[in-house]
C-alpha cells in the first residue's frame, strides 16, 4: 500500500494558498461531464454535494435517512469553533491550528491542521450568508463561547442546536441545488459496496431501504461522508442508525483504514441506567463553562450531594489541571471522571458517575443566565432522569463520542483507492489522537465547502470527460452479486440469538478492554473473544422478514456484521500502538497518570490494510513530520 | 411496570392494516418509550413474529426521524418533546397504550408505524434556503442582527421537520411547519431578497402536495416537540398576503 500524503511543500501558512493556486482545474463546459456520488448527507456530505454541484458537477447524493436533514450532524449541541478573533483575546489561525494539533495530542498531520484553521473563519461567513441563526450580543454581532482545550473564546453557537442550525443551513443548499434539478437525490438508500474498476473507484451498490431494491450507480469519484463508527460500541451518544457500512466495505475493497483505535470518550453524558439502554444522551461540554466537577472525597459516601459540606468535595479537575480546570480537554476529563469512580468515589446508584454542579454559577450570574445559556440542556436532563439539575447536581459519566480514526486520505481528502473521496468524520485526517470540542462541525464543512470543491479537479481532470461508463461492466455484477448474497445469508442464518444481543455482547467487550483505558493482556483477549462472537453470530443470528421490502432488522443485521469485524481491527490498532497518546491509553504507558507518548517509535498514522476474511490485516504507517511546531509533552496543569 | 400495546400494524404500503395486542414483558419505568418497543420486538423476533418497524435515529429529540401517535396524540403525552424523549414512567402500570402512525393524507404509510414524508423536502426545495452559493461572502460580523430578530428567528428555526403538526391537525394542514421555515428566513436580513418569492413559492408547494387548509385551531402547536409557536403562522399569512399583492 502506497501512502503518499501529497503534502504540498513551502511554509506551512502558504500550502494550502498555493495548492489551490497549483491544483488542476476543470473547465466549466466540462464540469457538467464528470459524475460525482456523494454518500451520507450530514454537514460533510451535504455542504459538499450542493458545493461541486454549484460549481458544475453531476452530483446524486444519498442518504439512509428519509430526508437528507436527519444526519446525526443535526446532535451537536455545543458550538463551532473559528479564529476570527471577535473577542480579542489572542486568538489567530496559527493559535487554533496549534490548539488543535496540540489537542490531538500530536497525532495529525500539521498541514491538514492548518488549513482548516485557515478556512474556519471563511466557514461562518458562509453559514451567516445562508441564514443560520448564531446567537448574538446585543450590538447585532456575533456571540462566542469557550470551550474544553482553549483558552480563548472561539466558539459560535445557536443555543444548544448549533449543529441542527448548521446541517439546516447545508441541507438548505442541498435543496436548492435539488430544486435546480442540478442534484439528484436518493434518500433511504444505503451504500453497501464500492465498485472498483481499473484500481479506480467507479461505483458503489445500494440497496432502496423501503423497497429493497438492489442499484448499481457509476460515477467518476465517490465521496464517502459518512460519519463515525462509533456505534460499535453499540452505547454511545451516536443515532441508532450511525454506522460504518460504507467505509468498512470500502476498506475490504482496499482503502487503507487510519488509527481505528483512536474513540473519542466524552466526558460530559448521562449515565447508564439499565441493560435495556438503546443510546446515551450527550450534555454539552459547554456546560464545563460554568458548572463544577466533584466527588465526594471520601470513597463509599453515599450522602445526598448537598448533605456533603465544601471541604469534603473533591473538584478534582481543578486539583489535577489547575491550569484549565474544568475545561480540560475530553480525553483528559474522562480519564479523570474514571479514575475517581476506580477509587469508589463515584456518585449515583452504579457508582459509575460524577456530580457537575451548577450552584456556583447560579449564585454568581443568576438563575436566568444558566436558563438562558443551558436552558434546553437541563430540560433534556430533566426528561431523562426526572432531576432537577437547577437545584441538584447533574450526575454525569462518559460515553463514546467521536472516532479520530478513519479511512486514510492525502492532502485532497483521497483515500488509498484512487477516485475514492473521504469527508468528515470518516476520515482520519484532522483530530488525531483527540479532538477538541467545537471541532468537529469546522472539520465537516471545512471539507464539504472549501476543500473537497477545491482538491477534487486534481484527479478528475486526469479523467477524460464523459467517460464515465454505464454501470453494467463485470466488476459492477459481481459486487452486485456480492451484495445479493450477502443479504440473503443473513436472512438464511435463522438462529436463535437476536442481532440486539449480538451488538450488546460486542459493546461490552470493546468498552472494557479498548475503552478508556487499555493493556496488552485485555485487547489480546478481545481479539480471542471477538472472531469467536462474529462466528458465532453468523451460526446463531436471527434476521426476520425479508430483503424485498421494508425491513429494518436486516439494515441492523449488516451492520452490526460489519461492526464486528471492524472491532477487531480496532483491538489491533491499539494492541499495536505501544503508547499512550491523546484518547488512547494504554495502562503501560504512563507517567504519574497521564499519557507517555513514544514520538520515537510512534509519531506516525497507523494505516490498515485489509488482506481478506479471518486473515490478519498488515499495518503501514504515514510517517507525522512536524516541521513548524515542536512536539512537546501536553500539559493541561 | 407492564402495559399492553395495541398497534397499528400494516406489511406495506398497499396492503390492508390493523391493531394488533401486545403485553409487554417487565419493563423498568426509566426505559423510554422507544426502549419499550426494542425490548418487544426483540422479544417478537424471539418468537418468530415480525417486529413492529418504527422510524427512529437520534434517540434525543433533534433529528425528528421518530413520529408515533401515542393514545391519539402525535408524540404521545410529553410537552414540547419527541416521542424518543417520552419514558414509561409516564404511563400506569397496567396502562393500554395506542399506537398508530402519523395520519395524513400527505403521509402514506410505508410498514406499521413508518411514513412517507418527502412532501416537507419538496416544499423546501421550492424556497426554503437563501440563494447564496459556497464562496466568499463578506465577513459574518459586517451584517449585524438584532438579538430580538435572531432569537425569534432561531425560535422557528429549530423545527425539527417530524410531521406531528400535520398529524395532529384535522385538516392535515402543514401550515405550522412552512410557517416555521418562512419566518425564520424572513426574520433576518440574509432572508430579505428572496422573502416574497419564497412564501409564494413555498405555499404553492404545500398546496400541491395536499396538504389541508388552517383553521387556526392550534392543535399543531399543541404537539410540537420544539414549541413552535403559533403566531408563526401569522406572519406567513400576512408574508403570503404581501406576496400576493406584489405578484409573487
Amino acid at each position: 500500500m502506497k501512502l503518499d500524503a501529497k503534502i504540498p511543500s513551502g511554509p506551512l501558512e502558504q500550502k494550502w494558498t498555493r495548492h489551490i493556486a497549483e491544483s488542476r482545474l476543470v473547465a466549466p463546459n466540462n464540469k457538467r461531464k464528470y459524475r460525482v456520488l456523494v454518500v451520507g448527507t450530514g454537514l460533510a456530505g451535504a455542504s459538499a454535494a450542493a458545493s461541486l454541484s454549484e460549481l458544475g458537477y453531476q452530483v446524486t447524493a444519498l442518504c439512509f435517512h428519509d430526508t437528507a436533514r436527519r444526519a446525526h450532524s443535526i446532535a451537536a449541541q455545543g458550538g463551532i469553533n473559528a479564529a476570527k478573533n471577535y473577542q480579542n483575546d489572542g486568538d489567530s489561525v496559527w493559535r487554533l491550528f496549534y490548539d488543535t494539533i496540540k489537542g490531538g495530542d500530536f497525532r495529525a498531520r500539521e498541514a491538514n491542521v492548518h488549513r482548516l484553521a485557515e478556512v474556519s473563519t471563511r466557514i461562518i461567513d458562509q453559514c451567516v450568508a445562508q441564514g443560520v441563526p448564531f446567537a448574538r450580543e446585543y450590538g447585532g454581532l456575533l456571540a462566542n463561547r469557550s470551550f474544553g482545550g482553549a483558552q480563548v473564546s472561539r466558539t459560535f453557537y445557536a443555543r444548544g442546536q448549533t449543529g441542527q442550525q448548521l446541517l439546516l443551513g447545508a441541507y438548505s443548499a442541498l435543496m436548492k441545488q435539488v430544486g435546480a434539478g442540478a442534484v439528484r437525490l436518493l434518500a433511504n438508500t444505503e451504500m453497501l459496496d464500492l465498485v472498483v474498476v481499473d484500481g479506480r473507484a467507479q461505483g458503489i451498490v445500494t440497496r432502496d431501504l423501503n423497497t429493497g431494491k438492489i442499484e448499481r450507480l457509476a460515477a467518476d469519484a465517490v465521496v464517502l461522508a459518512t460519519g463515525g463508527y462509533g456505534n460499535v460500541f453499540n452505547l454511545s451518544t451516536y443515532a441508532r442508525g450511525s454506522n460504518a457500512t460504507a467505509i468498512w466495505r470500502a476498506h475490504r475493497r482496499g482503502a487503507g483504514f487510519a488509527n481505528p483505535c483512536f474513540t473519542q470518550i466524552h466526558p460530559t453524558c448521562i449515565p447508564v441506567s439499565g441493560d435495556y439502554q438503546s443510546k446515551l444522551t450527550l450534555m454539552s461540554e459547554s456546560l464545563r463553562n460554568d458548572g463544577r466537577c466533584w466527588v465526594p472525597a471520601r470513597a463509599g459516601d453515599k450522602r445526598r450531594p448537598r448533605e456533603i459540606p465544601e471541604a469534603e468535595r473533591d473538584y478534582y479537575l481543578e486539583r489535577m489541571y489547575p491550569a484549565f480546570g474544568n475545561l480540560a480537554p475530553r480525553d483528559i476529563a474522562s480519564r479523570a471522571a474514571k479514575r475517581v469512580c476506580d477509587e469508589g468515589r463515584g456518585v449515583g446508584e452504579s457508582g459509575l458517575g460524577v456530580y457537575l454542579d451548577f450552584s456556583d454559577s447560579i449564585n454568581r450570574l443568576g438563575l436566568d443566565a444558566i436558563k438562558e445559556r443551558y436552558g434546553n440542556l437541563f430540560d433534556i436532563y430533566h426528561e431523562i432522569t426526572a432531576e432537577n439539575a437547577y437545584e441538584t447536581p447533574m450526575r454525569i459519566f462518559p460515553a463514546v463520542h467521536y472516532t479520530m480514526g478513519g479511512l486514510w486520505v492525502d492532502y485532497n481528502l483521497m483515500a488509498t483507492i484512487p477516485g475514492l473521496f473521504v469527508l468528515g468524520e470518516a476520515n482520519f485526517s484532522d483530530h488525531g489522537a483527540n479532538r477538541l470540542g467545537a471541532s468537529a462541525l469546522m472539520q465537516g464543512l471545512a471539507d464539504g465547502y472549501f476543500v473537497l470543491p477545491n482538491t477534487i479537479g486534481n484527479y478528475l481532470a486526469t479523467l477524460k470527460p464523459g467517460a464515465c461508463p454505464a454501470p453494467d461492466g463485470p466488476e459492477f455484477l459481481a459486487v452486485e452479486a456480492g451484495v445479493t448474497a450477502k443479504l440473503k445469508r443473513l436472512l438464511e442464518v435463522k438462529g436463535q440469538r437476536t442481532i440486539t444481543d449480538f451488538h450488546k455482547r460486542l459493546g461490552r467487550v470493546l468498552w472494557e478492554h479498548c475503552g478508556m483505558a487499555r493493556n496488552r493482556r485485555g485487547l489480546e483477549e478481545a481479539i480471542k473473544l471477538i472472531p469467536a462472537l462474529r462466528q458465532e453470530f453468523w451460526e446463531d443470528v436471527r434476521v426476520p422478514g425479508d430483503a424485498g421490502n421494508l425491513n429494518q432488522s436486516l439494515e441492523r443485521a449488516g451492520r452490526v456484521a460489519d461492526f464486528l469485524e471492524l472491532a477487531e481491527l480496532m483491538c489491533r490498532d491499539a494492541l499495536a500502538r505501544e503508547e499512550s497518546c491523546g484518547c488512547h491509553f494504554r495502562e503501560e504507558y504512563e507517567e504519574e497518570g497521564e499519557c507517555k507518548r513514544r514520538d520515537a517509535e510512534f509519531a506516525h498514522a497507523a494505516v490498515w490494510e485489509w488482506q481478506g476474511e479471518e486473515q490478519a490485516p498488515t499495518r503501514h504507517t504515514e510517517p507525522l513530520a512536524y516541521e513548524s511546531v515542536k512536539m512537546t509533552t501536553r500539559s493541561y496543569k | 411496570m407492564k402495559v399492553r400495546l395495541k398497534v397499528w400494524r400494516q406489511p406495506g404500503p398497499n396492503a390492508a392494516g390493523g391493531f394488533e395486542t401486545y403485553d409487554t414483558p417487565e419493563l423498568n419505568p426509566n426505559m423510554s418509550f422507544l426502549e419499550m418497543l426494542d425490548v418487544v420486538n426483540d422479544e417478537l423476533t424471539r418468537r418468530g413474529n415480525a417486529p413492529i418497524a418504527f422510524a427512529h435515529d437520534c434517540r434525543e429529540g433533534i433529528c425528528g426521524t421518530c413520529g408515533l401517535t401515542v393514545n391519539g396524540r402525535p408524540h404521545g403525552p410529553g410537552q414540547g418533546t419527541a416521542t424518543c424523549q417520552l419514558y414509561m414512567r409516564n404511563f400506569e402500570d397496567g396502562a393500554t397504550i395506542t399506537i398508530e402512525p402519523f395520519r395524513a393524507r400527505p403521509f402514506p404509510v410505508l410498514q406499521d408505524l413508518i411514513v412517507d414524508r418527502a412532501a416537507f423536502d419538496r416544499i423546501m426545495q421550492k424556497g426554503g434556503f437563501v440563494s447564496v452559493r459556497t464562496g466568499a461572502p463578506q465577513d459574518a460580523n459586517a451584517l449585524p442582527v438584532a438579538k430580538p430578530a435572531a432569537e425569534l428567528a432561531m425560535d422557528a428555526a429549530q423545527c425539527i421537520g417530524c410531521g406531528a403538526c400535520v398529524a395532529a391537525c384535522k385538516n392535515a394542514s402543514a401550515m405550522l411547519f412552512v410557517s416555521a421555515k418562512v419566518s425564520h428566513l424572513g426574520l433576518l436580513p440574509q432572508g430579505q431578497p428572496e422573502r416574497y418569492r419564497r412564501v409564494a413559492a413555498m405555499v404553492r408547494a404545500m398546496d400541491g402536495e395536499g396538504f389541508g387548509n388552517c383553521t387556526v385551531t392550534g392543535s399543531c402547536e399543541a404537539v410540537c416537540p420544539k414549541n413552535i409557536n403559533l403566531a408563526f403562522i401569522a406572519r406567513l399569512n400576512r408574508d403570503y398576503a404581501v406576496a400576493l399583492l406584489k405578484g409573487e
